[in-house]
């Protein structure tokens, strides 16, 4: 039989924001599902498969899957975990499909960072016990290094990486689903609070709650919902060296790889001509410059110029994150992507609103796991 | 529901089970990987995809476990996944690796199953508490004992059923382990040695209890055509199947497994397979406390309900029985390395399915082998069913 194409067809999710203490994350999660749901036009009861994005310690809870499947009309139904971001939960229930077994399938990611009192601390848990945790080396001062060495290797300024947080934060402003819009100056960024130099308080994108919840169909299963697809084209994901100590820092390697496999599946020669928007993670400001080289949408070293040129802007060539990213949205594990995902499906069914990018056809998502990981995903979306 | 592509297991490895391992998760996950690669015929330059399964954080206190693990399990400059279902997940790690496969992505999956519970002092029991609700059920200090003892007491009064009935279970699997060489807690005990333990949680007595335990099982997964390349007795995945219900468990009756029958069923609509108690000749059910193995045999629809018991009574489910159940030792036996656990029963059928279990074999040759696992807030159920 032949493979049939598998698409997004219904997206919701909860507006972002820094603290939710009025509602429970099964309230959220609740939220967001209806709107999916609703989108797609579907029952929970019509879902084959659903996969839920969590990691334990940032949930309180062990085995965090137990607390899913009310909130998502899951119960007696398949579910389960994967601990990844976002993307790799799409490239799960994109794969459970593919095998021909299933027609609808469900992804729920939602952040409660909020309840977390000391949030260094349980990134601490992810160092390697034995050799690198009794260091005590908190991730911000990791990204400092990262971040002292990617600029070293590329001669970018940290005003580039500035110029970043100014204009993500700026795109933020049109979506309403974002919780950190502002109108910054990159002097601003400059002059923040040192964290590990030359790590500063602006480059580090502000923690935030929210839940999204995705629905993925087959070809057959979109034409009798009588729905607009936005299709998958290509998806990767890549776990890249995973010793910290032993890393090359100034490279996303994950990034690389899982975006070359990613654009070879779409069948992309040349991404800077035939991708029309890039979401790409931001989480620290240099970062989004390093997965912008990385994933090929600049050379390396170029892509401070290209943005200070206004070649990522809303106006320009390639728009990269416009739904403000992580800067603007807020960092929440596993859920930010997925946000940029719902900003990459607007667009390309044309309901961006004031912020729509014309005739945009083909869209990049790139997304990273987080200090200390190596691990990454892209996803390529098309219509 | 039939899938496009046949995946079958090529290789499978097992770390031996014990109480407090020297070795890191890492060394542990190496370890199996590095066996069932050597099994498969196939070199890790060929694994095009890892799967990693592995349950808690809380055991070894580590953030992000599954990146942790990523380089003992061969998960590195690869795409590589952590997919979990709390206990489930040791068989839920074959259906992750079978999608992988079937989906058409990658030719072949190495599966890495891991757990070292002995990092959580005094006693990994503690970490189960975070498994509750923060709200309504933490707060009454409650561990796994307890809520076992809630179910097997709802399971012996339903069905009428004795203890000494359940005791023979624990005699069955431990006696099994004897032979298999992971194996943790095997040794001969009769039913009086049982009912005569120490009891943990009134009816559920020591010896009735799976150990805790460090290890690691690993299984390698191959399309077709690179299977029969590669095998000369490559075993099919005929079916898979999980279902999880309601978080709110105490409001359930918990006499039967729904959960399980539901898997089940998805698992045997996939084989094809329309009388299970017929057609299947072997299987490994989970088995973390005696109870457990006959309430999961029922909900693997391989008996009537409240039957199992009397079927272990007349010796059907022994080695030699018309059914064997547990042939490996299962859990009460061979040790309960959570993840590592439901993917050790996977290896058992594999093992089973090729003539290959030695002392263990069972005898008529068998063709087909259903292993489950079940876990979160007796709520997860997942199957597989294997077949040559």
């Amino acid at each position: 039989m032949k493979e049939q194409r598998v698409g997004i067809i219904g997206i919701g999710a909860v507006p972002a924001r820094s603290a939710s203490p009025d509602v429970s994350y099964r309230e959220m999660i609740f939220e967001a599902a209806q709107k999916a749901y609703y989108e797609a036009g579907i029952e929970p009861e019509q879902v084959d498969t659903f996969v839920c994005l969590s990691e334990d310690f940032n949930e309180g809870v062990s085995i965090f899957d137990e607390y899913v499947p009310d909130q998502l009309g899951a119960v007696l139904k398949p579910v389960h975990t994967i601990c990844g971001d976002g993307l790799y939960g799409i490239a799960s229930v994109f794969m459970q499909i593919r095998t021909g077994v299933f027609q609808i399938g469900v992804v729920e990611a939602h952040s409660k960072l909020s309840n977390i009192v000391i949030r260094g601390k349980v990134e601490e848990m992810g160092l390697e016990p034995l050799y690198t945790r009794w260091t005590g080396l908190h991730s911000y001062f990791i990204a400092g290094l990262e971040m002292r060495r990617f600029l070293y290797e590329t001669g970018i300024k940290e005003e580039d990486c500035a110029e970043v947080v100014r204009r993500f934060k700026e795109n933020a402003i049109f979506n309403p689903l974002a919780a950190y819009p502002s109108r910054i100056s990159t002097e601003d960024v400059l002059n923040s609070r040192k964290i590990a130099t030359p790590l500063k308080e602006l480059d580090i994108a502000p923690q935030a709650d929210g839940a999204v919840v995705l629905v993925l169909a087959r070809e057959d299963a979109v034409r009798s919902l009588k729905r607009d697809a936005v299709w998958i084209e290509g998806i990767s994901f890549f776990t890249g060296e995973p010793h910290i100590d032993s890393r090359d820092f100034g490279r996303a390697s994950y990034a690389e790889l899982s975006a070359r496999k990613a654009l070879e599946m779409a069948g992309i020669k040349n991404i800077r001509k035939e991708v029309n928007l890039a979401e790409i993670c931001d989480v620290f400001s240099y970062k989004a410059l390093q997965h912008i080289e990385a994933i090929g949408l600049a050379k390396k070293g170029e892509s401070g110029m290209l943005l200070r040129e206004g070649f990522f802007d809303f106006n320009g060539e390639i728009p990269v994150n416009l739904s403000g990213g992580y800067m603007g949205i807020g960092a929440m594990s596993e859920a930010t992507v997925l946000y940029q995902v719902l900003e990459v499906v607007k667009q390309l069914r044309g309901e961006a609103g004031n912020r729509q990018v014309k005739n945009a056809k083909v869209g990049i998502v790139q997304s990273w796991r987080g200090i200390p990981t190596s691990s990454g995903a892209t996803l390529i979306l098309g219509v | 529901m039939k899938p496009y592509r046949k995946v079958a297991v090529i290789g499978a490895g097992l770390t031996k089970f014990m109480r407090r391992a020297l070795e890191t998760g890492r060394e542990l996950s190496f370890y199996a990987a590095k066996e069932a690669l050597s099994s498969s015929g196939l070199k890790f330059k060929d694994i095009q995809s890892v799967v990693m399964a592995t349950a808690p954080d809380a055991f070894d206190g580590v953030h992000m476990k599954g990146e942790y693990l990523a380089d003992g399990a061969g998960g590195f400059k690869r795409p590589y996944m952590r997919s979990y279902v709390g206990g489930g997940s040791g068989v839920f790690a074959i259906i992750h690796g079978w999608y992988m496969v079937a989906s058409g992505m990658f030719d072949t999956c190495l599966v890495v199953a891991e757990e070292k519970m002995s990092s959580c002092q005094p006693h990994p029991q503690a970490a189960f508490n975070s498994i509750y609700d923060h709200t309504l059920e933490r707060p009454l200090g409650v561990n796994l004992l307890w809520i076992f003892a809630l179910e097997m007491q709802r399971y012996m009064h339903v069905h009428k059923i004795s203890e000494e009935e359940i005791a023979l279970v624990s005699v069955k699997n431990k006696k099994n382990a004897l032979d298999h060489p992971s194996a943790q807690v095997a040794e001969e005990v009769t039913v009086k040695d049982v009912l005569n333990s120490e009891i943990m949680a009134w009816p559920v007595r020591r010896l009735m209890v799976s150990p805790t335990s460090d290890g690691a099982a690993a299984i390698v997964l191959a399309a077709e055509h690179i299977a029969r390349r590669v095998s000369e007795k490559p075993v099919w995945i005929e079916g898979i199947g999980w279902c999880l219900d309601t978080s709110f468990w105490t409001n359930r009756d918990l006499y039967y497994p729904d959960y399980v029958e539901k898997a089940a069923r998805m698992a045997y609509e996939m084989a094809g397979i329309k009388e299970p108690s017929k057609e299947i000749h072997i299987a490994e059910p989970y088995d973390p406390f005696a109870y457990k193995e006959l309430h999961h045999m029922e909900g693997l629809l391989l008996c009537k309900r409240g039957e199992a018991a009397k079927l272990t009574a007349k010796g059907v489910t022994q080695r030699n029985g018309d059914l064997p159940v547990c042939p490996s030792g299962g859990l009460l036996g061979v040790g309960n390395p959570i993840a590592a656990a439901g993917l050790m029963k996977v290896c058992e059928i594999f093992w089973q399915l090729r003539g290959e279990a030695g002392k263990r074999q069972v005898p008529g040759n068998p063709k087909r082998g259903v292993a489950q696992a079940w876990g979160d807030l007796m709520q997860v159920g997942t199957v597989v069913v294997l077949g040559i």
